[in-house]
């Protein structure tokens, strides 16, 4: 076949256009990849100056040294932070369904203010709050408790998770509730049988964010939990990196950075779908 | 509800039962009323409790001299006076302000361009799509303890390239300067959030119809004039939008700047947030550190209100 200057013309962009996104994918993928081998060389090459490309032995050492850096060893740590994080999605998951479902169909007096101000939490971020959070949950006797670190958590994702599941709620025609309710349905099993399944990729949205956010927070984590027994794992980071002050293991922390990552990884790969709609749908309002 | 089973009925039934006086004291439409109110309200109890509650405490807090341990008292606005005068605080501000323009734009442009790169149709730029949002979901912590170790004078493949490239020496510290270790900051949340940038960006232009770039295509633009003439203007309320949230999140900056520079060299890398955590937890001066909150959330409110008037605006168009 001849190659006519069309041809040479559409291919040449679409070339470009390769090489653009490989050169873009090299680099976004390039930490991740350092993150992974370096977790598993062996200790001895993993502070070899200069760093080698690849682990030229594969070792899970490291991973096993995490289950004993620290005082409780990560696997105490991870079972926190799946907790706060499991805790903190289905808290948020029930609450924002039931209050999504009210606002959405079931309104009163005064509920546009309400759900105005439940908004308003959007705008004022927990940073700008936490010294007083820091006094209230100590006075309530939940100050270094994990259950205090998942209602504050709770708190900070509610508002997203209620907007999510209103608008999933109201996009559900009025006729289809009041079929349901003349079938003998009551109010809640209305909801339960035929708005929430319409609703359900709104709601894996709101614990797919839930979760993320639970399972990642720093700050909060870092201020309102200082028993090292209950640190989640992004806290837990920094025990590894102060651990063994001047022979600092980059090796270890690196398996703990990918003990931290890699789930959310897994996570999004699997449900990307509901994350990219939920996040889209927040976005453009 | 009651025993009685109702027969498959016809969509106008509805209406006739509902006007049935059943049960004579609370309407269907009462009823519903405070269903709406009941299921309402565990959310609100949480959000009075952990937002509300707090949030009035901060400026109660703020006038007062209120230490961790022992008595409070009330100061009035002493503690806005000191704030003023506060070269550690003036310090953070003037260094988040830098940490915000500097980062801004270089988000903006990079999340602009792989948008630009990813908006066609196709599996592949699909996964790209995919690939570039990637970094976006592992958290600040982990990504901050990640590049810690790419940037270490040494021992970091990213402090080796350079070597090897002739831009630095082998050993050279990125972290012994504020400046030097403000851009590897940067580098890291560029690295992070730029997919977060593409996604919101990527919803605006998909958003316009398809028609109107190609109408362009076919006046003889190029791929680039057209994006440049039409998608850009029409893409106003997602550029706002998408800004705003980068001059937020750059100005709460902290885990990046605590995990990798530990507010140095010499305090020079401490941001707002930064200053208002070591006021509060490492110095534990409560109710300074609830003043220099309060002095934040104006900032972040004016930013807010900003936000709302560029989309306002931008509905007209």
């Amino acid at each position: 076949m001849k190659t006519t200057l069309a041809d040479v013309r559409s291919t040449l962009p679409r070339a470009a256009w390769w090489i653009a996104c490989v050169c873009v994918s090299v680099l976004v993928l390039y930490p991740l990849a350092v993150m992974v081998s370096q977790s598993l060389k062996k200790p001895s090459e993993a502070t070899e100056n200069p760093p080698t490309l690849y682990p030229h032995g594969l070792s899970l050492e490291n991973y096993r040294a995490l289950g004993n850096t620290g005082q409780f060893g990560i696997w105490q740590h991870v079972s926190n932070s799946l907790l706060v994080a499991a805790g903190t999605t289905l808290l948020t998951m029930l609450l924002a369904t039931l209050a999504g479902y009210g606002f959405a169909k079931l309104r009163f007096r005064g509920s546009g203010v309400l759900f105005f101000i439940i908004l308003a939490t959007f705008m004022i971020p927990f940073q700008a709050i936490i010294t007083p959070l820091f006094s209230i949950l100590h006075d309530m006797g939940l100050s270094d408790t994990l259950l205090g670190l998942t209602l504050v958590y709770t708190t900070f994702q509610l508002p997203f998770g209620i907007f999510l599941m209103r608008n999933s709620f109201a996009s559900v025609p009025a006729s289809i509730e009041e079929a349901a309710l003349v079938d003998g349905c009551g109010l809640v099993s209305a909801m339960a049988r035929v708005l929430l399944p319409v609703a359900i990729p709104g709601l894996i949205s709101t614990a797919l964010f839930t979760f993320f956010a639970s399972w990642n927070e720093f700050f909060a984590a870092l201020i309102l939990v200082t028993d090292e027994s209950k640190f989640t794992l992004p806290v837990t980071l920094t025990v590894l990196a102060s651990n063994q002050l001047g022979t600092l293991n980059w090796g270890l922390m690196q398996a703990g950075v990918a003990v931290t990552a890699i789930p959310c990884i897994v996570l999004y790969l699997l449900l990307q779908r509901y994350y990219v709609a939920g996040l889209v749908a927040g976005a453009v309002k | 509800m009651t025993k009685t089973i109702s027969p498959p009925v016809a969509p106008s039934r509805p209406v006739a039962r509902a006007a049935e006086p059943r049960r004579p004291w609370l309407s269907t439409r009462r009823r519903r009323q405070l269903m709406g109110m009941a299921m309402v309200s565990p959310a609100l109890v949480v959000v009075t409790v952990f937002f509300l509650v707090p949030l009035v405490m901060t400026f109660w807090m703020s006038l007062h001299d209120w230490p961790l341990l022992g008595d409070h008292s009330f100061t009035g606005l002493a503690n806005y006076r000191r704030a003023i005068h506060d070269t550690d605080w003036l310090h953070a501000i003037r260094f988040t302000l830098t940490y915000t323009v500097l980062i801004t734009p270089i988000l903006l442009v990079a999340g602009l361009a792989v948008a630009f790169l990813v908006h066609r149709g196709g599996r592949a730029a699909r996964v790209f799509q995919s690939i570039f949002f990637l970094p976006v979901v592992i958290g600040f912590a982990a990504g901050a303890f990640l590049w810690l170790y790419l940037a270490q004078p040494g021992l970091g493949p990213l402090a080796d390239l350079a070597a090897r490239f002739g831009l630095a020496g082998r050993d050279t510290n990125w972290f012994a300067t504020a400046t030097s270790g403000l851009l590897v900051v940067t580098a890291m949340v560029v690295w992070k959030v730029t997919g977060m940038q593409m996604l919101l960006l990527l919803s605006g232009m998909q958003a316009i119809p398809g028609e109107l770039t190609e109408a362009a295509r076919i006046d003889g633009a190029s791929r680039w004039k057209a994006f440049l003439h039409v998608t850009l203007p029409l893409l106003r309320p997602t550029l706002a939008l998408v800004l705003v949230f980068s001059v937020a999140g750059s100005l709460l900056a902290f885990d990046q700047f605590y995990i990798m520079t530990a507010g140095g060299p010499s305090n020079g890398t401490i941001t707002a947030v930064y200053q208002i955590y070591r006021t509060s937890f490492i110095n534990f001066d409560l109710g300074y550190g609830a003043a220099l909150s309060a002095i934040l959330m104006v900032a972040l409110a004016a930013v807010s209100a900003v936000q709302m008037l560029l989309l306002r605006n931008s509905d007209h168009s």
